[in-house]
């Protein structure tokens, strides 16, 4: 089987240490550390594990530029088998639907019977992969939890829905599926690893080679920007609540259910 | 005027919150819009569906047709293609449902998408101002987005409160016959309910979570039926599960789950470097401790000197109350 | 014919004359034997390479101290004194094996006085030795003491094989002492002057039951002492090797190469220097084939004695892991995969089949087993080589993962950003008190305090970081720190078997360290400390806060205000800075300093200190057990009486302080580490003068 897993590097914030930089417009990033998303960390163990059972082979893919190599290095010391490294200047600035169209042309230069995204990033909106499905015209099962293979065209997913209950689907061969975390445990790579694919070419065609037309990617064509990060509320250590046991019943209730804690 | 779209979730024939949330959202896009309601099902489920939108909505558009008897965003997407006109808003919560449907949908409709908005700005011609949250809602965004050929949007559940409603007799519409048929590469099979006693920490909205300060495993049935009533799940750290009191699986913090609710209620807990790490998304952080010094105390929202053994009860029991009350 | 008896090799049996039978058995059983041991050394001849020729006066040394001076048996007191009895016994009986062995016969009766002398000797060492089964035996049968027991994981209780062991053992003593006893009995018999018989030996007291017998009879148990003797000798020959008694022949090569050098970790691969692993395939032990060649031997040579369980702490709390066993398992794979008479079947991955995972995450590498095992059998490299095989195929638990990419991208465990590293010394009202200077080229200072990340980033382990910079500065020390440039020491990364990693870590912080100029480090967390003396090297002299605080006392430098409470204290051997750097004494030379205050010491102590859970890395993962390893430890502190523990490493600070609560000790009982407590006890006359 032949599965395209569609990842991105972004900042890590795995501790609470997000700041604003001092123009207030974006966020600090001098001090942050990027890594592989973590969503998309699990679509690639599951389709090394999808491959090591039914064979065929994995091709991580992401759009960016140089400095997103370091993912790729990842994945493919977890074991993916080709990376490819989507990078153009007529891409900067795209938008979801940006990000969606250039991938969308390089699923058409290939074959695969399966492409996998994270189901979303720290700084995304779940949006990729069910815009790749649909300009591919490929089914699409988003926070998918498990997979079976139950013959060679078609896929018994899970999805993840409310209350940890779950959706189980047959969804037909090929399609796109965006995965939830948990859904397996991915295995570790350590520096060692990274350093063993180094020299394994990674692919980088160009969105001439790819037949993209720039109007369709990059900054003019996206319709959806971020204009500024701000932080919603300062951190402000606990408010003490002072009052009897029954007023504080009653503050707290009162503040719980702002933040959507009542119903 | 752009026409604006309610994508209506129900379940067992019963209208989700998020209907009159989305009801808030049109609003705020445009305070003189006649949004519509669309809820897609079948048979009475779906009637009962529309007459209670009916009394929030003024127009409801109904679309029933047998494949959508289960809610597959993958058929949904192709009746509404078929309906929605081009142009348009179309609203929907952002649970499983709304990220399913969404980016597709908005393709479909040649839309723009924004998802998981928490929050509207302004509406400037055909720029609709929107804010987001990122990095686990460490921050936030400003975010525009051209609605000029419309837009898909989804909104984070709970973050748009109704201040008033308007109560209407609206109009339901049939528009049943306009999809024509449905096919679908994805079929859905059965729904696999989670076994209760396994619940996922780090899928829960609220978490009551229980330190040392609970004493003994006869008093867990304490957070247990405040859990129940505030429908959270009961968390813990890391000397609950030593004790054996709680499952590890219930253990927040590094050696245990990293959990990400909106509200976190922590009762008796210290609030150690271990366990504090464990806790992420900026949630809403309750504390209630006998100790005024806890540490946990730095980092809560909102702090509370008391004994829980006795507070907790009380605290349930008002909810309670205030049930009963608002049933009645 | 002598003493009115034919000898053995005289004697016809079953119409074989004597000298042809026993040169048969013993052209046999010396053949068998030597055709065992050929095939036993096939897996050894197989295993990684192991470089263990060096400082040969030491390793001889050891083994007169190990092995001949059996230094470590009276760790226990009854096993050890029967095993040093026959030990003794059976050194005493290595000549007459050694001429059994080369094909004499027993002919003549001892003439010189040498000869009679050691004739004496051997009577009373096989009587001694004889004892020794018997009671061994009721040992293993009526008292069976708890740690030879199998858990049922393991598989079937060990008990009847150690009998039969014994009870051949035994057996052969008799039939020599009967062998002995017929010929003396023959020859009061016939009147010749034989030698007389040791008093009260095992072969005196059967010449008095043999004193009435014919000749004819005497002939007869004296052929077939012999024979038995014979058969039994080259019996166990041969089936040692199949078994724990294989020690017998190899503990003495197992001591001799011995690991030196304690609180280090052997390389990935021997020969290899660190910027020539990227050629190395794989890293640590994946199949048997991955183990040295002197861990193998290390499986041949387990006696099966059950110490290092005795005293593994996870083994105690019921964790997945018992160093006896992960011997035995070895022992039994390598048995069954090299065969007597078939090629070898290589090799399965270990783990996953004969470990489990959690099993080999579950050692918290205190060293207790090596510090116990008589035969210096070593556990920690085995431990890290498996691991390291673990991390090589990414077989890492989730929950090590995260700690291990934060250490990665951001030098410490917590993912907490670099440029908060310092900031435990920029706390409210410190600075006033004590200066320390951030060594990034602008200061100097002679003295650095490598504070490693958990002192550095955790809020409680923060106080011990400013105690130690204001006792330090007390002392007259001129403080310096790293700060943002100092990362993980990479201690515990090497020890879970990160060692790229490990290898990164240490690089930036030898840069650092040599970047500062300074001329000694100090450290705080024995982990740190550990890691800096051993796992470092060209580093200026490293001593722990304890040994610097021991020195200002005896110097005078520190005095202490006496303490003003009914506190009854002890002290808390870490592992890393007790068993694996020696620093036992420092500690309690600072604590018994301090006027007033009253120590006891848990039965557990120096070098048996019972491990408080492990730190490092440790903290984030959790395997299953019955109950915490610091709980354990905190009861056996409340058993010495005492209400305050001591202790000197942050991670120990951690665990025991956790399992106060758990344990239910809260108000009772409390944890300090030496630096607050000399901080405490210093603050008064310092700010006085």
């Amino acid at each position: 089987m032949e599965i395209l897993v569609c990842v991105r590097r972004v900042p890590d914030t795995s501790e609470n240490e997000i700041a604003l930089n001092s123009a207030g417009n974006d966020i600090e990033r001098d001090d942050l550390v990027y890594s592989i998303n973590e969503w998309d960390n699990y679509a690639v163990e599951e389709a090394l594990q999808i491959v090591d059972r039914m064979g065929g082979s994995v091709t991580v893919v992401t759009v960016g530029n140089e400095e997103d190599e370091e993912v790729l290095r990842r994945e493919m010391a977890m074991g993916a088998h080709h990376g490819v490294l989507l990078t153009d200047e007529v891409y900067d600035g795209s938008d979801a639907r940006g990000i969606s169209t250039i991938l969308k042309a390089f699923v058409k230069k290939g074959k695969y019977d399966l492409i996998l995204t994270g189901v979303q990033s720290e700084d995304g909106g779940a949006q990729v992969g069910g815009m790749l499905a649909a300009m591919l015209d490929y089914p699409f099962a988003s926070l998918v939890n498990s997979i079976e293979i139950l013959d060679e065209k078609t896929l018994k997913v899970s999805r993840e829905i409310e209350g940890g209950n779950k959706e189980i689907s047959r969804i037909e061969l090929p399609c796109v599926l965006s995965i939830q975390t948990g859904i397996n445990e991915p295995r570790y790579v350590g520096m060692r690893g990274i350093r063993q694919v180094a020299s394994i070419p990674i692919l980088t065609p160009t969105a001439e080679e790819l037949g993209i037309n720039s109007e369709s990617v990059g900054q003019t064509a996206a319709r959806v920007k971020r204009v500024d990060y701000f932080i919603p509320q300062a951190g402000k250590g606990a408010e003490m609540l002072q009052g009897s046991r029954e007023e504080n019943i009653d503050k707290l209730l009162e503040l719980v259910a702002a933040k959507g804690g009542l119903k | 005027m752009t026409p604006i779209f309610a994508l209506i979730l129900h379940k067992a024939g019963v209208v989700d919150d998020s209907a009159i949330e989305l009801l808030e959202v049109a609003r705020k896009i445009d305070p003189a819009a006649k949004p519509i309601a669309v809820a897609v099902g079948v048979g009475e489920e779906l009637d009962s569906v529309c007459h209670q939108l009916s009394l929030s909505y003024q127009e409801i558009w109904k679309v029933a047709h047998e494949q959508l008897a289960h809610l597959n965003a993958e058929v949904v997407r192709q009746a509404l293609q078929k309906i929605i006109p081009a142009g348009s808003i179309v609203l929907c919560a952002h649970e499983h449902f709304g990220i399913d449907l969404g980016p597709g949908l908005s393709i479909k409709l040649s839309a723009a998408y924004v998802s998981d908005i928490v929050g509207i700005d302004a509406v400037d011609g055909a720029v609709l101002n929107v804010i987001r949250q990122e990095f686990g809602g460490q921050v936030s965004a400003h975010v525009r987005c051209d609605i000029s050929s419309g837009a898909v949007i989804t909104v984070r559940p709970g973050a748009f409160k109704p201040i008033q409603l308007a109560s209407f007799n609206g109009t339901v519409i049939d528009k049943s016959s306009e999809i024509g048929p449905l096919v679908s590469k994805r079929q859905y099979l059965s729904t696999v309910v989670a076994e209760s006693g396994d619940v996922d920490i780090t899928k829960q909205t609220i978490l009551v979570s229980v330190g040392r300060g609970i004493q003994e495993k006869d008093n867990i049935s304490i957070a247990e039926e405040l859990a129940e009533e505030l429908g959270a799940a009961v968390s813990c750290s890391r000397p609950v599960v030593d004790a054996k009191w709680l499952e590890k699986s219930r253990q927040v913090g590094t050696s245990g789950k990293t959990v990400k609710p909106k509200v976190y209620l922590a009762c008796g807990i210290s609030g150690a470097f271990q366990h504090i790490a464990g806790l992420k998304g900026n949630p809403f952080i309750v504390a209630i401790n006998k100790n005024p010094k806890a540490p946990i105390f730095q980092v809560a929202d909102v702090g509370i000197v008391d004994d829980l053994l006795e507070f907790l009860p009380e605290l349930t029991n008002k909810i309670r109350d205030m049930r009963t009350v608002s049933a009645k | 014919m002598v003493n009115g008896l034919q000898t053995p090799a005289e004697s016809i049996y079953w119409f074989i004359h004597g000298r042809d039978l026993f040169l048969l058995i013993h052209l046999l059983g010396t053949a068998c034997f030597l055709y065992i041991a050929w095939r036993r050394l096939q897996p050894l001849m197989r295993g990684e390479r192991d470089l263990r020729f060096d400082r040969p006066g030491l390793r001889l040394a050891n083994v007169l101290k190990f092995w001949l001076g059996q230094w470590r048996h009276p760790r226990y007191k009854f096993a050890g004194v029967l095993h040093i009895l026959i030990f003794t016994g059976f050194i005493l009986l290595a000549t007459r094996a050694f001429s059994l062995i080369l094909g004499f016969t027993d002919e003549s009766s001892p003439t010189s006085d040498f000869e009679q002398i050691y004739a004496i000797v051997r009577q009373y060492a096989t009587t001694v030795v004889f004892l020794c089964m018997v009671v061994a035996i009721v040992r293993r049968l009526v008292f069976r003491p708890a740690r030879y027991a199998v858990p049922h994981r393991y598989g079937k209780g060990h008990t009847a094989d150690a009998i039969f062991l014994l009870a051949l053992i035994a057996t052969l003593m008799l039939a020599d002492s009967l062998y002995e006893a017929s010929k003396a009995a023959a020859s009061t018999q016939v009147g010749t002057r034989g030698e007389s018989l040791a008093l009260y030996s095992l072969p005196w007291v059967l010449q008095i039951v043999l004193a009435g017998s014919s000749l004819a009879a005497l002939q007869h148990i004296h052929q077939g002492g012999f024979l038995i003797h014979d058969l039994t000798f080259f019996f166990l020959l041969c089936y040692r090797p199949f078994g724990i008694q294989f020690h017998v022949e190899t503990s003495l090569f197992s001591i001799f190469f011995a690991k030196l050098d304690r609180g280090t970790i052997k390389p990935v691969r021997w020969g290899v220097p660190d910027d020539k692993l990227d050629q190395v395939k794989s890293f640590g032990v994946k199949a048997f084939e991955d183990f040295t060649w002197k861990h193998m031997l290390d499986f041949y040579s387990c006696a099966d004695c059950g110490r290092c369980s005795d005293n593994c702490p996870a083994n105690s709390v019921g964790r997945p892991l018992s160093p006896r066993f992960l011997t035995i398992k070895a022992r039994d794979y390598c048995f069954q995969h090299y065969p007597m008479f078939r090629p070898p079947s290589n090799g399965v991955a270990l783990v996953g089949n004969l470990y489990s995972e959690d099993e080999i995450w579950s050692c918290t590498t205190c060293g207790a087993c090596e510090q116990e095992c008589p035969m210096l059998v070593e556990y920690i490299d085995k431990i890290v080589d498996l691991r390291r095989g673990m991390v090589d195929e990414g077989r890492v638990p989730q929950s090590l993962q995260k700690p291990l990419k934060a250490l990665e991208s951001r030098g410490n465990p917590y993912g907490k950003m670099e440029k908060k590293r310092g900031d435990w010394a920029k706390a409210n009202g410190f600075g006033e008190a004590c200066t320390v200077s951030v060594l990034n080229g602008k200061n100097n200072a002679d003295t650095l305090y490598f504070v490693d990340s958990v002192t550095s980033y955790d809020d409680r382990m923060q106080a011990i970081a400013r105690a130690t910079a204001r006792v330090l500065s007390r002392t007259g020390t001129n403080l310096g720190i790293l700060a943002s440039a100092e990362k993980d020491s990479g201690h515990d990364v090497r020890r879970f078997g990160e060692e790229m990693l490990f290898i990164a870590l240490r690089d930036q912080n030898a840069d650092a360290i040599r970047a500062s100029g300074v001329q000694r480090i100090v450290c705080s967390d024995p982990h740190a400390f550990n890691a800096l003396r051993h796992d470092y090297s060209g580093m200026p002299p490293v001593e722990h806060v304890s040994q610097s605080i021991a020195d200002a006392v005896r110097c005078g430098k520190l005095r202490f205000d006496a303490v003003q409470n009914g506190n009854v204290y002890t002290y808390h051997d870490p592992c890393y800075l007790g068993r694996h750097n020696g620093v036992y004494d420092d500690p309690r030379e600072v604590l018994d300093a301090i006027p007033n205050l009253r120590r006891v010491e848990m039965k557990r102590s120096r070098d048996r200190s019972f491990c408080c859970g492990g730190g490092g890395l440790m903290l984030f993962y959790e395997p299953n057990e019955e109950e915490r390893i610091g709980v354990k430890r905190v009861r056996m502190a409340a058993e010495a009486g005492a209400n305050v523990i001591v202790t000197a490493c942050p991670f120990c600070m951690t665990n025991i302080e956790d399992a106060i609560k758990v344990a239910g000790l809260e108000g009772k009982m409390t944890a300090i580490d030496l630096v607050e407590l000399v901080d405490q006890q210093t603050a008064q006359l310092s700010n006085a003068a």
